[in-house]
């Protein structure tokens, strides 16, 4: 074995799995997460551990997968980490633990991500989740979205005893990992699995529950919750905002993954959700939401071109998911940005004008610019378009607390400990950071569980 | 949860149903929608809130059978329930409290859209005057709730079986023409009848609300799907509506997407037809 190399983790082909929605990588068999766990140098400092955003304690664990101790080692990330199967897939490792590891100096980095993820679903397929359920306090918290700020504020405050209910406004949990990142990525079954082992823990879940719609703020009190938890995500789309924006054909990324993932607009007609793609579509846009998009929009038999406005090396989608969308056939079209849409007599469109853009100097970050090339229009023909460009904090929920204070791009403003100008509400996620990863609200989730414990705790002495 | 707890036939192919909803109902508002889907594999659908009634915790809707979704919807009968039923959606109609005459215009299914409205401005003391008109005589419905409401009401169908022959906008010509004057004109109905009645209403400068009904999916600003251009501006009529000033209103673009998929929906109406029997 060549200890520079990775052991290659088993994927579907392209050519198959353009055909199907079902998992591309197929994940390490026990041998051969054992034999990459043999890599891992055992570093004393492991510099790994400080790239990932909740320190998962990276060399334990790889020494208990090397020792066949896989319950172990689940256990050992769980310390630190609460949706294992879901991070070792998403988590942008290239750029995070799997950067900074040793081994990477002169050969590859230790497949940290896959090992990670090879544990929990090793887990999930031989062990039972079992949880001993603390003494309840009795205190009730109220958690908005489900996405993983959400379920993961849930699951440390219902280890502390605390009596969770999260409110969903859709009718599934989960948050982007269920109607966002598709099946092929993260199949919805080890979203499902961690919710149910919440409900073990006792965490409540109510669906259809539109906070500032349904129910707001004083509703809650009336329910006798103490503090909030808002973690409602980024679902604003962003459009391009330029003329022929509302031609059929022309789809938000949200929509577009919502029909797909959520409504299982793929298997019409036995499912009610319609979607229509031609035989040529444009993405536009170069972050993981456009890759999503793309790649379904392959899946279901388009040709896919990503229209992007930088080159492909500032494209801020993982590098393993611009790879995948290559191998599947997807064209990237590096350095254009969109002027206006052009639709036929049926008001469909038909076209996109495009501009020629060129680098800039880089700026004092180090990051080129693009300026447009003048004259250099042209025109892009295809028969359906997605709009990647980004989302920001939808404003249902500024509008149903207007004294909330937000920062200028809309987010919600909180302090270090998360809470809001509210007394006893706190926010985070998305919602907070704006469109970010699956780790870092994971994260601020799990932070706000312990302000949330501290907060009460403190009430409760004042009290008395 | 969402147990149906009232089923009632109005017209051909026209259901009430009461939904049980406590939730909903309790913080429902006139102008406002409710998104539901009828069964698992099912599509999200918005229908206007009809009416409510908060005691007892029940949320009113009226449709039309026009294809897969709502045919399913209708197969249910009391005591049956709706897999998901999410509300009240999009902004609550709001008036003028100084404005004192009313005029409202439903065409077909507008009918429910004006039902709760005109219910709470006529126990306000606003005068309320409604024209609603169908393709023919057993096509009107909720006649008698809304003469409960108003101070006339006046009907139109297109075949002259019932009230004046022609459309609702030949009656709101005959009233204008006749001197009758608004502060206010509600028209709701389909896009073409409110493009008819704000291209009268302008020439006479009333104010005209339209409540707009293009195709949705998650009704909470989501997804951009719903997307109207008003204005001059791209507005999210689940959030931002679906109530607007009807001389701002780009009709054409709305009557184009709203016939997006209506091939492959009128496909799969008539497999669902073929495999329940009912097709030909
Ligand atoms: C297509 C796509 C692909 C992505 N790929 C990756 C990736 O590969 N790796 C990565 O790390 N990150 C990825 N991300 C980003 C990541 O998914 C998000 O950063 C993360 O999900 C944010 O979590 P959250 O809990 O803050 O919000 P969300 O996951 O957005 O969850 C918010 C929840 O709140 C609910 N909600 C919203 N408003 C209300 C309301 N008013 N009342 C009640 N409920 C409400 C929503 O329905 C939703 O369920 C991707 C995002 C998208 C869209
Ligand atoms: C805010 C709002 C309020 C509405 N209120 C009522 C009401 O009170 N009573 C009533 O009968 N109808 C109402 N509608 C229309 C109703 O949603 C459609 O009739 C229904 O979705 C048709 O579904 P289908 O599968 O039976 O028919 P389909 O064959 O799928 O569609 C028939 C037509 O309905 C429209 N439509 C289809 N899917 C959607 C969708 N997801 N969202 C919106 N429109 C769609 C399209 O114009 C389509 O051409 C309302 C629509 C909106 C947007
Ligand atoms: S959580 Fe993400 S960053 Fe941290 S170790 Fe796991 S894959 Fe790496
Ligand atoms: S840096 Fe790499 S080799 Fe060192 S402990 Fe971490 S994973 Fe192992
Ligand atoms: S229905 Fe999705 S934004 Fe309005
Ligand atoms: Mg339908």
């Amino acid at each position: 074995m060549d200890a520079f190399k990775r052991v290659p983790v088993q994927e579907q082909s392209p050519d198959e799995r353009i055909k199907n929605f079902d998992e591309v990588c197929l994940g390490y068999s026990e041998d051969e997460a054992i034999l990459e766990a043999q890599r891992c140098l055992q570093c004393k400092n492991a510099p790994c551990v400080k790239g990932c955003p909740v320190e998962v304690k990276i060399p334990e664990f790889i020494s208990l997968i090397r020792e066949r101790k896989f319950k172990e080692g689940y256990f050992k990330i769980l310390e630190t980490n609460l949706l294992p199967a879901i991070c070792g897939r998403v988590c942008p490792q290239e750029t995070q633990c799997e950067q900074n590891c040793v081994r990477g100096i002169k050969g590859e980095p230790i497949a940290i991500g896959k090992l990670e993820r090879f544990v929990a679903d090793w887990f999930r397929q031989n062990c039972e989740f079992e949880f001993e359920l603390p003494e309840p306090n009795n205190r009730k918290v109220a958690i908005i979205g489900s996405g993983p700020a959400g379920l993961s504020c849930a699951s440390g405050l219902a280890k502390l005893g605390y009596k969770v209910t999260v409110f969903e406004a859709f009718h599934k949990l989960g948050g982007v990992l269920y109607y966002g990142i598709p099946e092929f990525r993260l199949p919805k079954e080890v979203v499902e699995w961690e919710i149910e082992n919440l409900k073990k823990m006792g965490v409540e879940f109510r669906i259809n529950m539109v906070f500032g719609k349904t129910f707001d703020l004083n509703d809650l009190k009336d329910e006798d919750f103490e503090a909030v938890f808002i973690s409602s995500g980024a679902g604003l789309p962003s459009f391009l905002n330029i003329e022929g924006e509302l031609l059929n054909g022309i789809y938000s990324a949200n929509e577009f993954l919502t029909r797909i993932n959520l409504m299982k607009a793929y298997k019409f007609p036995e499912y009610d959700t319609p979607i229509k793609l031609g035989k040529k579509v444009g993405v536009i846009g170069g972050g993981n939401v456009a890759m999503d998009a793309a790649r379904v929009a392959r899946r279901l038999g388009a040709e896919v071109y990503i229209l992007y406005r930088r080159t492909e090396a500032e494209m801020p989608a993982r590098k393993e998911e611009i790879m995948h969308a290559k191998e599947e056939g997807i064209e990237i079209i590096e350095l254009v940005s969109p002027v206006r849409f052009i639709g036929d007599e049926n008001g469909h469109v038909k076209a996109l004008e495009l501009v020629k853009m060129q680098l800039t100097e880089p700026d004092k970050s180090g990051r080129c610019g693009v300026k447009p090339i003048e004259g250099s229009n042209f025109v892009f023909e295809a028969d359906n378009f997605i709009v990647a460009i980004g989302q920001s904090p939808n404003p249902l929920v500024k509008k149903a607390i207007p004294e909330l204070e937000l920062n200028p791009n809309g987010s919600i403003k909180v302090d270090q400990n998360l809470m809001t100008n509210i007394e006893g509400v706190f926010a985070g996620g998305d919602i907070v950071t704006g469109a970010a990863t699956v780790i870092l609200a994971m994260a601020m989730g799990k932070k706000a569980a312990q302000s949330i414990d501290n907060y009460l705790k403190m009430k409760n002495k004042e009290r008395k | 949860m969402n147990e149906i707890v009232i089923k009632k036939n109005l017209a051909p192919d026209v259901w009430l149903m009461g939904i049980f909803s406590p939730q909903v109902a309790k913080k429902a508002k006139p102008g406002q929608f409710v998104i539901l889907r009828v069964v698992e594999k099912g599509e999200r659908i918005p229908l206007t809130i009809a009416d409510f009634d908060r005691e007892k915790g029940i949320v009113y809707i009226i449709f039309q059978v026009v294809g897969k979704t709502t045919a399913i919807l209708a197969t249910l009968n009391e005591k049956d329930s709706i897999e998901d039923f999410v509300g009240p959606l999009g902004m609550p109609y709001e008036h003028n409290p100084d404005d004192k005459s009313y005029l409202f215009i439903a065409g077909g299914l507008g009918i429910p859209a004006i039902f709760s409205k005109v219910k709470m401005l006529y126990s306000e003391g606003k005068k309320i005057d409604i024209i609603i008109g169908g393709r023919s005589k057993e096509n009107i419905f909720f006649e008698d709730e809304l003469k409960k409401y108003c101070d006339n009401l006046y009907i139109s169908t297109n075949d002259g079986s019932y009230g004046k022959k022609g459309f609702v906008t030949d009656v709101l010509k005959d009233l204008l023409e006749s001197g009758k004057r608004y502060d206010e004109v509600f028209a709701v109905g389909p896009i073409l009848m409110m493009k008819a009645v704000v291209d009268i209403t302008r020439q006479y400068n009333i104010k005209t609300l339209v409540s707009l009904n293009p195709i949705m999916v998650d009704g909470t600003g989501m997804c951009g799907g719903c997307r109207v251009l008003v204005g001059n501006e791209v507005k999210f009529a689940c959030v931002d509506g679906p109530i607007f000033n009807g001389f701002d209103v780009d009709f054409e673009s709305l009557i184009k997407r709203n016939s997006y998929y209506q091939d492959i929906e009128k496909e799969a109406f008539e497999k669902h037809k073929c495999k329940i029997g009912l097709g030909d």
